[in-house]
């Protein structure tokens, strides 16, 4: 494929490289974030991004890259250790398929958001659009955490498979004021998601319940609630004091049932 | 009420030969042979034989026989055997009906409706003992055009070639999961594909440890449960296959019960032990053509473009257009796999009634991209019921550059084909995790005999193109005026763009 369009400017601001990515092509922008990683630089500020897709995609490191701007589809999907903070709004699919990781969003995100994340946080201070945490999932001492700070769609954690979703609701939109959207983690066979109000029941998808908040919970909201405000310059005790509502899967085996094979035997 | 269901099969046994060595009950993972100790009395549960003949072979004395039932219902041509048991195991169960391996409805085969040309008297054909006869394929994006340069006196090629896997067959063997799998079959395969020069798919159950060292053969899937799928396990394979969907349970996902996510399933996938591995029916973040190019560049990305991302689709009715538009989004490849695809475990009632062939998806799909000029952007790859070198030539003479083969390929480890890979017993260590049934099969001479079948193929590939005057495979793609139709419609002529025997 061609890749037209100019090449980025570079220059270093003490631990920084400074990247300015207005109008790079997000290949060759990519590219020059995997040949500084490789180089051994650890700190990397992007300016001017616009929308490019796939910053931090796949990324082993233990580095820390700040985008200034809007991150585009896929910002560290498959990534591997980064620091990613976002001083704007992502677009989809931010941490799809992460392993390990972390993405501060200053913004809002739009759908996808931690899609099948395997482990790594990611904080987003404002909404977040549909289909956010599907199938996330865990393992062995991988336990994925998405915060987000306003509202989420429809879907929010279908078919979640392990990992823990913290929706605090601290902002409404007028059109639609629910803290999450219908068919609220329909499917889920693991993990919990924790809204920051009471929810109904019924508001439930498919396989899902409610279940009261042990300590083990509220420790567990002290520490992600209490890092979300200190990162977003929030007081967390303000945030904290409110009644949350736990949602859990009714069975790790949701369709165990389904076949005719699973009845006999 | 009383359950009149007729057993499928009935085990016979010589008890002049019989020797009580108790080995049959040993062997039968269904429970289908009992003796009783005390009264020294044998009980034979007819109805768990599942016909997959392991006591029979494995009998010191031969003594065991298995044989159909011969009480069926009463005929009826319509209201067959098998409608009547579906219906009875439902209204008993109230649940869907599952099953395994390929269509078993009986759809005609246009394979075998279809015949090769030879040559006679005008156009010798080749002696491919005698002369060079080249089966190599290369699977990926071939450029528009090639330009070289010359740099002291020597010339260079200038034009960036796209990643492609270079095959020495044009067979690999197809993705199937370690889980509904087991890791001999995986070996066995593993080490088949490096030794020919080809490659096997790891399906949806991520890469096991000891395939590490055959990595390089191996292409690693991205379904949409997305297990496994791990930075080092994208960079680990030769290449990348997104699976969308598959030709034995199209639209649908898959549900491996968590009974069998064992300890090493678990580590491979990279789940709980013991939960549920679900994979909804979409991959949630792909919902359009354009949201499917995101997650083929997301890979690419993520790979730093040296690996080729292939695409696979159950052959559906749109098969053309689906076809070229994940060649547009950019894959290297597209995989078709057709209605009679095989699979560990699917509802009887998608396997058998949905999808096309892949017969008229391989002609319709090649067509329709040279239409278009985009045929080199991405190779064609048929799989779903592919059962010999036959099949293999008419597959690549309706336009295929290369097949999977997944039945044969387990067939040619010991399977007996008899259809109970979803319940993990199998009686021939290849559908299961049972560490005492995983015993019985060796992975070298696994792996000496899927190598085998391969070279037999390609041998028979060979002689064909021998016989038809060609030189090379590539002479065959989708050179179907090489083929011919035999009773077969105007209209399926038409789709599959072969003339009428005789024509």
């Amino acid at each position: 494929m061609e890749v037209p369009l100019r090449k980025a400017k570079v220059s270093r601001e003490g631990e920084f490289v400074v990247v300015d990515a207005k109008g790079v092509h997000y290949r060759e922008l990519n590219e020059l974030i995997n040949e500084l990683v490789e180089r051994g630089e650890r700190k990397l500020r992007l300016l001017n991004v616009n929308g490019q897709r796939y910053i931090a995609d796949g990324l082993r490191c233990e580095c820390y890259i700040e985008i200034h701007g809007v991150a585009g589809d896929d910002l560290a999907a498959f990534a591997n250790g980064p620091t990613v903070v976002v001083y704007g709004d992502v677009q989809d699919g931010a941490g799809n398929t992460m392993n390990a990781g972390r993405i501060i969003v200053h913004g809002s995100g739009t759908d996808i958001i931690g899609h099948s994340m395997r482990g790594g946080e990611i904080f987003v201070r404002g909404h977040v659009g549909y289909r956010v945490g599907i199938h996330m999932k865990e393992y062995r001492e991988q336990v994925p955490v998405l915060v987000v700070g306003g509202t989420a769609g429809d879907f929010l954690g279908e078919y979640m498979a392990g990992g823990r979703i913290v929706v605090l609701g601290l902002e409404r939109l007028e059109t639609y004021p629910e803290i999450a959207g219908e068919w609220l983690a329909t499917g889920i066979h693991g993990g919990a998601i924790y809204l920051r109000e009471e929810v109904d029941e019924d508001r439930l998808g498919y396989g899902a319940r409610t279940e009261k908040l042990g300590a083990s919970d509220r420790k567990f909201l002290k520490e992600v609630v209490g890092e979300f405000c200190r990162l977003f310059g929030l007081e967390a005790e303000e945030v904290l004091n409110a009644d949350f509502t736990k949602v859990v899967p009714k069975s790790h085996r949701p369709f165990a049932e389904m076949y005719s094979d699973a009845k006999e035997g | 009420m009383v359950r009149n269901f007729p057993p499928e099969f009935v085990v016979r046994v010589d008890r002049e030969a019989c020797i009580n060595c108790l080995r049959c009950v040993r062997e039968c993972p269904f429970g289908v042979h009992e003796y009783d100790r005390e009264k020294k009395t044998w009980k034979r549960h007819h109805e768990k034989c599942v016909a997959c003949l392991r006591c029979a072979y494995m009998c010191p004395t031969q003594a065991i026989s298995i044989e159909r039932s011969p009480m069926e219902y009463a005929p009826h041509p319509v209201w067959t055997n098998r409608v009547r048991k579906d219906i009875k195991t439902q209204a008993e169960t109230g649940a869907v009906i599952l099953t395994a391996m390929g269509n078993e409805l009986p759809y005609p085969s246009y394979f075998d409706r279809l015949v090769l040309d030879a040559c006679q008297v005008t156009n010798p054909s080749i002696d491919p003992l005698r002369e060079p006869m080249e089966l190599r394929t290369y699977i990926g994006r071939k450029p528009e055009k090639v330009e070289l340069e010359e740099e002291d006196s020597s010339i260079r090629l200038r034009t960036k070639i796209a990643p492609n896997l270079k095959l020495e067959t044009p067979i690999m063997f197809a993705h199937m999961s370690y889980g509904s799998i087991s890791i001999e079959a995986h070996l066995s395969m593993a080490r088949a594909a490096k030794e020919v020069g080809t490659y096997m798919g790891t399906g949806e159950g991520g890469m096991h440890v000891e395939l590490y060292p055959y990595a390089d053969h191996i292409i690693t899937q991205v379904a949409s449960g997305r297990f496994a799928v791990h930075e080092e396990y994208l960079k680990r394979g030769a290449a990348i296959e997104i699976k969308i969907g598959q030709g034995a349970k199209p639209g649908i996902g898959g549900h491996l019960p968590g009974k069998k996510v064992t300890e090493e399933i678990s580590q491979t996938r990279m789940i709980p032990e013991g939960s549920d591995a679900i994979s909804p029916a979409p991959h949630h973040d792909i919902y359009s053509i354009e949201d499917l190019s995101r997650l083929i560049y997301a890979l690419k990305e993520a790979t730093r473009y040296k690996k080729p991302v292939f695409v696979k689709i159950a052959a559906v009715h749109n098969v053309a257009p689906i076809a070229v538009g994940i060649i547009r989004a950019g894959a290297d490849a597209v995989v078709l796999d057709g209605f009679r695809a095989g699979t560990g475990a699917a509802p009887q009632v998608h396997r058998d009634h949905h999808g096309i062939p892949i017969e008229a998806a391989i002609a319709s799909v090649d067509r329709r991209l040279r239409e278009e000029g985009i045929r080199h952007w991405g190779s064609i790859i048929a799989s779903g019921g592919i059962r010999s070198s036959a099949d293999v030539a008419k597959a690549i003479a309706l336009g295929a550059d290369a097949v999977y083969i997944g039945t044969a390929a387990l067939i040619a480890l010991g399977c007996t084909v008899c259809k109970k890979c979803y319940t993990g017993r199998c009686a021939w260590g290849i559908a299961t995790q049972d560490p005492e049934l995983r015993k019985r099969l060796d992975p070298e001479e696994g792996a000496r005999r899927a190598a085998n079948l391969l070279r037999a193929w390609s041998h028979e590939l060979k002689e064909i193109l021998g016989a038809l005057g060609l030189n090379s495979i590539e002479s065959l793609r989708s050179n179907r005026d090489r083929l011919r139709g035999v009773g077969l419609t105007e209209p399926e002529l038409r789709v599959l763009g072969v003339k009428p025997a005789g024509e």
